[in-house]
């Protein structure tokens, strides 16, 4: 297996976050959190249910808008943008759920997937069906060995394979900042070492950044460069896989539960 | 398109370029109606087939371009500029219709057209001075083309042949293209579709406007057709049952709506025999339709490849399992 590259610490954050606030009533979801992602960098969150993760992750991708608080992306605010304007912008993602184009081929759900990232609506009307995106969709298919199966349609394939195919088309647009929402989600452990390598090489090859949300503990450890401990709405702790091992709150308020 | 798409294409094609040339005029009549209801269906079925929103106001379009055409006619303008300016009006009005898709999907957003309908329908029966009411328009006249008269059922219907085999071949260019994978993605998964940079609303528009358009024309040619139009052609009920041809064809098939509007077209008239229990059959049979193959009529080829395909991957699955029993056995 790969050793997870390590990211560039002089450059520019790909995305800065800065005192996010979201509540409901008297329920503060995420109570002023702060990070920076740098260039090339794969950065984990994880902490208990309900510590606020799913809903810092749907203020950085535009799906709520937090109440306070700043979004940069490559120095752009984008804090009150949403997902389309995000994703035009270079930002992919991929969702907790199983989320594929059911009726369509694995080949096409690729193609779709960054067909809209060139020309305008109208230079794609009557435009090439694979919009040029052929040799890059069947780099991924090869990468992700779904090669077997990417004439099916992606709803009739197992949920591993759909796994894949949806893990793909968050790449194939070639995003500067892809966010993983439980990529190992109900995916049995054997792939969950394939899934692993797979974002090692594509982090490797592309010096793609990404940030992970994941409860397999394992998989963030050995994936990850850095990784932040949510509880309670704040950051508990930031920190490389060793320092968060070895980190004393850590333990008690997560890893020793 | 597959082998067999093709085969089929081609079959569709004869059968409508040879038939009629033998039928009598009643007989050459029903193939017009049928082939301007499949236009109408096309366009739904993009709206509906491929981007997944439900209108239940296809009618109204319809209504819409036949009423142009006459009324145009009547004012002494010709064909020539009304069918365009038809289809042109519907494009403009289903970009209207469409905001509330923006807002309500399901059965709500078919309520809202619905609703649509039924005020189109009431323009048409009480602005009498511009569409003469209950009365409706009648001796609409038939376009020459080109010096040479369509004014005979058989030189008419295949004019209207013409022009739906250009909207069939407009149409399956524009699925080919990237619009067809983006109107898909926003039927399948309008979240993901987002995410991925697809403009959901704008194709959210464009699939109601486009749909528009074609009924448009079909409701033009219809009007140049039959020659008399009234309110009654253009009510909600019309438009359920151009749903229902979309349904019955197989939304999101290209040959659904040819299929689909034979059911609704030409199929009471070979039930006639049943006389009043005509309606009873066509709804029983469109219940059982719907049990067992709710995707039409259509999507039998591809329930039988799915079978096949899953048949061959338990027997590779078994053939693998075998193998490694044999190896741990060795």
């Amino acid at each position: 297996m790969t050793s997870p590259v390590s990211p560039n610490q002089a450059s520019p954050p790909v995305l800065r976050v800065t005192d996010i606030r979201k509540h409901y009533g008297a329920i503060r979801a995420v109570d002023g959190v702060s990070f920076e992602v740098r260039p090339g960098e794969i950065f984990g969150v994880i902490g208990p249910n309900g510590s606020g993760k799913t809903t810092l992750f749907n203020s950085m991708l535009g799906q709520i808008t937090p109440d306070s608080g700043r979004i940069e992306l490559k120095g752009e605010d984008v804090t009150r943008l949403g997902p389309l304007e995000l994703s035009r912008r270079g930002v992919g993602r991929t969702f907790q759920t199983l989320q594929v184009f059911g009726r369509m081929t694995v080949r096409d759900n690729l193609i779709v997937a960054a067909q809209e990232h060139q020309g305008t609506m109208f230079s794609r009307m009557f435009a090439p069906s694979d919009s040029g995106l052929g040799a890059r969709a069947d780099a991924l298919i090869d990468q992700f060995r779904i090669r077997h199966v990417a004439d099916r349609k992606a709803g009739e394939l197992s949920y591993g394979q759909q796994k894949l195919v949806d893990i793909a088309m968050a790449f194939m647009s070639k995003p500067d900042l892809v966010l993983l929402d439980e990529p190992c989600a109900g995916v049995n452990p054997s792939l969950v070492g394939g899934i692993s390598r797979l974002l090692k090489e594509l982090n490797r090859d592309r010096r793609g950044s990404f940030v992970v949300i994941e409860h397999n503990m394992d998989f963030v450890m050995a994936l990850c460069h850095r990784i932040m401990v949510m509880v309670e709405g704040t950051v508990l702790a930031v920190g490389t896989p060793e320092e968060i091992r070895a980190n004393r709150e850590v333990l008690d308020a997560y890893l020793g539960n | 398109m597959t082998r067999l798409g093709g085969l089929i294409a081609f079959l569709v094609l004869a059968l409508f370029l040879v038939v009629p040339n033998f039928l009598k005029n009643y007989g050459i009549h029903l193939f017009t109606t049928w082939l301007v209801f499949i236009i109408a269906t096309m366009g739904l079925n993009l709206t509906v087939g491929y981007a997944g929103q439900k209108s239940l106001g296809h009618a109204a379009f319809f209504g819409i371009g036949a009423y142009t055409v006459a009324i145009l006619l009547k004012a002494g303008i010709s064909f020539w500029i009304g069918l365009p300016l038809a289809a042109l009006i519907c494009f403009a009005t289903g970009l209207v219709v469409g905001f509330p898709a923006l807002r309500v999907q399901t059965i709500y957003l078919a309520f809202a057209t619905l609703g649509f309908n039924t005020a189109i329908w009431l323009v048409m029966r009480n602005e009498e001075w511009l569409t003469g009411g209950n009365f409706g328009i009648n001796n609409i006249a038939r376009p020459s083309l080109g010096g040479l008269s369509l004014d005979g059922n058989l030189a008419y219907y295949f004019f209207v042949l013409g022009v739906t085999l250009i909207l069939a071949v407009l149409l399956a260019a524009l699925l080919h293209s990237p619009w067809g994978k983006a109107f898909t993605a926003l039927r399948d998964n309008p979240i993901r579709a987002e995410s991925l940079g697809i403009d959901t609303r704008g194709y959210t528009l464009l699939s109601f406007a486009i749909g528009a358009a074609y009924a448009g024309i079909a409701g033009g040619l219809y009007a140049s057709q039959v020659q008399f139009i009234d309110p009654a052609l253009f009510t909600v009920h019309a438009s359920i049952m151009m749903y229902l041809m979309v349904v019955v064809g197989g939304p999101g098939y290209f040959l659904g709506p040819v299929l689909g509007s034979a059911v609704g077209v030409v199929l009471p008239e070979w039930l006639r025999f049943a006389q009043g229990w005509y309606l009873f059959v066509f709804g029983a049979a469109v219940v059982l339709l719907m049990i067992w193959l709710p995707d039409g009529l259509l999507s039998i080829p591809d329930r039988l490849r799915a079978r096949r395909q899953a048949r061959e991957a338990s027997a590779a699955r078994a053939a693998a399992a075998a193998e490694i029993g044999r190896q741990v056995r060795a």
